[in-house]
């Protein structure tokens, strides 16, 4: 971290971090909460960006903002009720104790990591990334995309009734 | 990576006019002694804002994109176009801008106010972003970022975020289709766009625009040439994506009113169609960097500004979205996602397959340009082939249908025109 500029970018990402994230707990429209959600990536992509990870960056922007988020908003949209209101829930007090503990345990972790702070940014590209990816790390790559794929197709597998293949056989 | 002819790109002289930035360096350097010390910064971006508008705005915004689009729809369709305001109708954006100005912005008393005010201002500000990393020239470019190719494709997926926000937040039937139609059609259409944009990462093997446009330079072949295939999907991909008139099933006005932006008016829909031509241009510009060689021109660019040879490639890509939109009728919702998946998507992995297999063959056996114009002529014919045999294969063939009309089973096809003329009592 140096210079004001980044100073500032830091700051001013954090901030808007932090506040959308608070508006996706806080919004009772489930719609805007994916909105604050999709402002939430691109913070967070920025914080990539400050930490000299471009290409994670970018992918991030594509990955979450363009995909996911937007397959977000079909759920919404397709499932019954939920353009509605968000509904009380009783599990309100487990769940703020639950968030409580959750954030106690990442502080401590944060704070008693030893993280090694580099003088100079690592001058890695994504030729680099690819170069590990598909050179080194091949066979974990490859796993997590067999495991994608078996995960959509059991996902089709059980959304699926007896009358949707029957109607589709007949088309 | 040593790049040699970088030198003879701009001298870097203020009156060397094929780099801008020389004179708006002059400027602020002497600026910069005269005025108290910080104004430069506020003074540069005014500087951009003018010089940017002169040059790329008004021709390209204006006159290509409102003007140039209507009058040449207005040729293909065997009528004048605007010819009132102004000398041949050249002020009619002027005079629109002014109407949309006066007339009132509408929100609906059940909309969701917030959502749809920010909408516009959602749209707006990625196409502003996306011509940052578009190389006008050898140094005249803003962001020269290593991954400028995925930074677009990552800056052009927001703003169907803000059409589905357009859509959902005025609380009607009809925009909620319209952005539905969208994101469908966006996330399909993003498929095969990318995979054939990876064709020429591979190929050139740098995934920043400024370095594509290098390695053009180098190897005195343009993109088109080399990955006609990749054109050809990414052409389609993005018209579908940039909602244009052959695929502009999320604003059908002859189905849904007008999708997202029925319930838009005065200025905020204005926003929406001006930058409809924005993000067109940027997609332009993008497809001209990658494909047509950018800036370069066979060595034209010496002499010859390479910002005015990348406006009008530019230009010369939107008169091709311009054309489509004249002659082609709109598809239809499914044919739509059938064609994504079932055409294009194949066709774009058989073009990596076979961009991959060259690009081995070109690197372990290490030839020189040659080999790659031997590799255009073979594209070029791949391409025609794939094309042809797959919509074949796929095509409609109405005497496989089986739930074809009775008069179509008997007369085994279509019924002729001279029998049927016949049959009408003239």
């Amino acid at each position: 971290m140096d210079g004001f500029g980044v100073t500032a970018a830091f700051w001013v990402l954090a901030a808007l971090t932090l506040v959308s994230a608070g508006g996706v707990m806080a919004s009772r429209n489930l719609l805007h909460a994916v909105l604050f959600l999709i402002v939430t990536f691109i913070g967070i992509a920025g914080f990539f960006v400050l930490l000299s990870a471009d290409f994670i960056a970018m992918a991030q922007v594509i990955i979450y903002v363009g995909a996911i988020a937007v397959l977000v908003l079909f759920a919404v949209l397709l499932t019954p009720r939920a353009g509605r209101d968000n509904g009380e829930t009783k599990m309100a007090a487990p769940a703020w104790l639950l968030a409580v503990c959750l954030a106690a345990v990442f502080i401590f972790v944060i704070q008693d990591t030893n993280w090694h702070v580099l003088s100079t940014s690592p001058d890695l590209s994504a030729f680099d990334l690819g170069e590990a990816l598909l050179g080194t790390w091949v066979l974990p790559f490859e796993i997590a995309s067999v495991l994608l794929t078996a995960a959509l197709v059991g996902s089709i597998m059980l959304a699926r009734t007896p009358q949707e293949e029957a109607e589709d056989a007949l088309a | 990576m040593a790049l040699p002819f970088l030198v003879d790109g701009a001298s870097g002289n203020w009156y060397d006019i094929r780099d801008l930035s020389n004179i708006s360096r002059l400027i602020l350097e002497n600026a910069d002694k005269v005025l108290p010390q910080g104004i430069v910064y506020v003074l540069a971006p005014l500087i951009g804002f003018v010089a940017s508008f002169l040059i790329f705005v008004l021709p390209s915004q204006l006159i290509v994109g409102v003007y140039g689009e209507r009058k040449i729809i207005g040729r293909m369709q065997s009528r004048y176009g605007p010819n009132r305001v102004g000398p041949f109708g050249l002020l009619q954006p002027i005079a629109d801008a002014i109407k949309l100005m006066q007339k009132e912005a509408l929100t609906p008393t059940s909309a969701d106010r917030a959502v749809m005010y920010i909408a516009p201002i959602v749209f707006v500000a990625p196409c502003v972003l996306l011509f940052a990393v578009i190389p006008f020239g050898p140094r005249m470019i803003l962001a020269n970022i290593p991954v400028g190719l995925l930074y677009f494709l990552a800056i052009s997926s927001l703003p169907v975020l803000a059409a589905f926000m357009a859509g959902w937040s005025a609380n009607n039937k009809y925009s909620l289709f319209g952005a539905m139609r969208i994101v469908a059609m966006t996330i399909s259409y993003e498929v095969p766009l990318v995979l054939a944009l990876l064709g020429v990462v591979l190929f050139t093997g740098t995934l920043s625009l400024q370095d594509m446009v290098f390695w053009t330079k180098e190897h005195h072949i343009w993109l088109v040439l080399l990955q006609p295939l990749a054109f050809v999907i990414y052409f389609i991909c993005v018209s579908a994506e940039l909602n244009r008139t052959p695929t502009d099933i999320a604003e059908a006005e002859s189905e849904i009113v007008a999708g997202y932006l029925t319930e838009y008016s005065g200025m905020k829909w204005g926003l929406f169609y001006g930058m409809d031509i924005g993000y067109a241009l940027a997609a332009a510009a993008f497809g001209a960097t990658v494909f047509l060689g950018g800036w370069s021109m066979f060595g034209l660019d010496r002499w010859f500004p390479p910002w005015l040879i990348i406006i009008g490639k530019t230009h010369l890509f939107y008169f091709l979205f311009i054309w489509t939109r004249g002659t082609l009728p709109r598809l239809r919702s499914d044919q739509l996602m059938t064609f994504a998946w079932k055409f294009m998507l194949p066709v774009a992995l058989a073009n990596l397959f076979v961009v991959a297999t060259e690009r081995i063959i070109w690197v372990k056996g290490d030839l020189n340009d040659v080999a790659l114009y031997g590799f255009a002529v073979l594209n070029i014919a791949i391409a025609a082939a794939v094309i042809v045999a797959w919509s074949r294969f796929l095509g409609y063939r109405p005497e496989r249908n089986p739930l074809k009309p009775r008069m179509m089973k008997e007369a085994r096809g279509y019924v002729p025109v001279v029998a049927a003329a016949k049959g009408d009592g003239r």
